[in-house]
């Protein structure tokens, strides 16, 4: 059994978003909703984060970013969008300074839609989530081989 | 103490520690929630967050820093064994300081600015709670005549009726050793994010678990100090002892919840003062008594 699922801690990243998909992120760790009982911590560091939870489309100033974070972050990862402009730009996705959704930047795992996204949805996504890192945990127990030889290669 | 007491000492701490160190992170957390009207994590949580962070891709800046944490460690752990052999105060204390250092040199050789902040900080916690320690050793010493831990455990008088100003010095410090806010300054387990992650922030993986243990080992014995002020010769003492434990451990979660942290001067300012005026004095009127 992996025990990523146990114990998964959380990056959230606010894109450009209104701050309302945000103050729900926020929202999933208060008194009335809990997160912690599931082990879920809210990190802000992304070497200890396993989820990282954008808010927000991409934009022309946050793509590198977003990018960072989740190149900072160590496998397994699984990266949930949340609210509708996290998803495809949603109201915002005519400006001009605007990409898209979060998945023209990283590969998204989970859609979580809405506008704003509510508490229960997000810890839903989260959920869904635990079950795609079960399954990337396991793909790194079936081929370890190969990022240990481009290490190596690097290293030379 | 005998070599054989010694041994079983070191024995059971190798192996208990741990297990006992984890358990009290994971009630803890369990509290702090229930303080704060959440349910909270599992009890068992901590081993989980163990167990997680040896499975995920090892990451790390360079090579070196895993070797400062490893001796981070090892050095923790020999603390311990020392403590539990019944050795020599002193001698406990400098490799205490010694395992402290290797942690502050690791996050400085990450090269990573919120490390370094948090390194510098760890600097100044160290130079804000090391006095009272050194106090605490004297302070045994002028009661048992003995820096030797076997002596003090086995001595007919209780520490702490001569070191009360001694014992609230350093339960006063212990919230920085424990890492407890208001004095988290250089890394905490909360979500005080100004400095990320602060000394912890560019070990990730097998290196954060690392770390994770050693704490665990670290706050037995530190703990094992509160102890010593309360056990002596008595057959019963020992028990009063850990229950003192327990509930200078639940007071440091008490105070973990209800403040937020404070800047670091005043946590060196706080913690000599204390030193000065509890430490001290205590210290002087021992002297003058005996
Ligand atoms: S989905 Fe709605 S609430 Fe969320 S960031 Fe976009 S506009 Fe704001």
């Amino acid at each position: 059994m992996s025990y990523v699922t146990k114990s998964p801690w959380i990056i959230h990243y606010d894109g450009s978003s209104c701050n309302g998909c945000d103050i729900e992120v926020l929202a999933c760790l208060t008194p009335m909703y809990d997160v912690e009982r599931f082990g879920i911590i809210n990190t802000g560091n992304p070497k200890h984060a396993d989820i990282f939870l954008v808010t927000g489309s991409v934009n022309e100033q946050n793509i590198n970013v977003v990018k960072q974070i989740y190149e900072q972050m160590p496998e397994p990862k699984v990266v949930v969008a949340i609210g509708i402009c996290a998803t495809s730009g949603g109201i915002f996705k005519e400006c001009y300074n605007v990409m898209g959704g979060i998945d023209t930047v990283i590969p998204v795992d989970v859609y979580v839609p809405g506008c704003a996204a509510r508490p229960e949805a997000i810890i839903d996504g989260v959920v869904k989530g635990l079950g795609v890192l079960a399954e990337k945990r396991a793909a790194m127990d079936q081929k370890p081989a190969a990022p240990a030889e481009a290490e190596e290669k690097e290293e030379a | 103490m005998n070599l054989a007491t010694s041994i079983i000492g070191i024995a059971a701490y190798l192996i208990l520690a741990p297990l006992a160190g984890g358990l009290l992170a994971g009630i803890d957390r369990k509290i702090s929630a229930r303080m704060q009207g959440r349910f909270g994590p599992p009890v068992l949580q901590p081993f989980y967050d163990f167990f997680k962070l040896l499975e995920k891709e090892p990451i790390t800046v360079n090579k070196v820093q895993d070797f400062y944490v490893m001796c981070f460690l090892i050095f923790i752990v020999i603390t311990g064994c020392f403590f539990f052999a019944g050795g020599d105060l002193l001698l406990i204390i400098f490799t205490l300081t010694l395992a402290s250092i290797f942690l502050v040199v690791a996050a400085f050789s990450s090269n990573s600015p919120y490390a370094q902040i948090g390194a510098e900080r760890e600097l100044l916690q160290m130079m804000a709670y090391e006095p009272m320690v050194l106090i605490m050793a004297v302070g045994f010493y002028l009661v048992n005549g003995s820096f030797n831990i076997s002596d003090i455990v086995t001595s007919p008088v209780m520490a702490i009726q001569y070191l009360p100003g001694i014992f609230l010095g350093f339960v006063f410090i212990l919230t920085i050793k424990l890492r407890k806010s208001p004095f988290d300054l250089s890394m905490s387990h909360h979500a005080h994010q100004e400095l990320v992650k602060g000394l912890t922030t560019e070990f990730s993986g097998k290196t954060m678990a690392v770390i994770e243990i050693a704490h665990w080992y670290e706050n037995i014995f530190l703990l094992g100090f509160v102890y010593l002020f309360f056990a002596n010769a008595l057959a019963w003492s020992p028990v009063l002892a850990v229950v003192v434990c327990l509930a200078t451990y639940f007071l440091e979660i008490l105070i973990d919840n209800n403040y937020a942290r404070m800047k670091w001067q005043i946590a060196i300012n706080a913690s000599w003062i204390v030193a000065i005026t509890l430490g001290f004095v205590n210290l002087l009127i021992l002297y003058f008594i005996s």
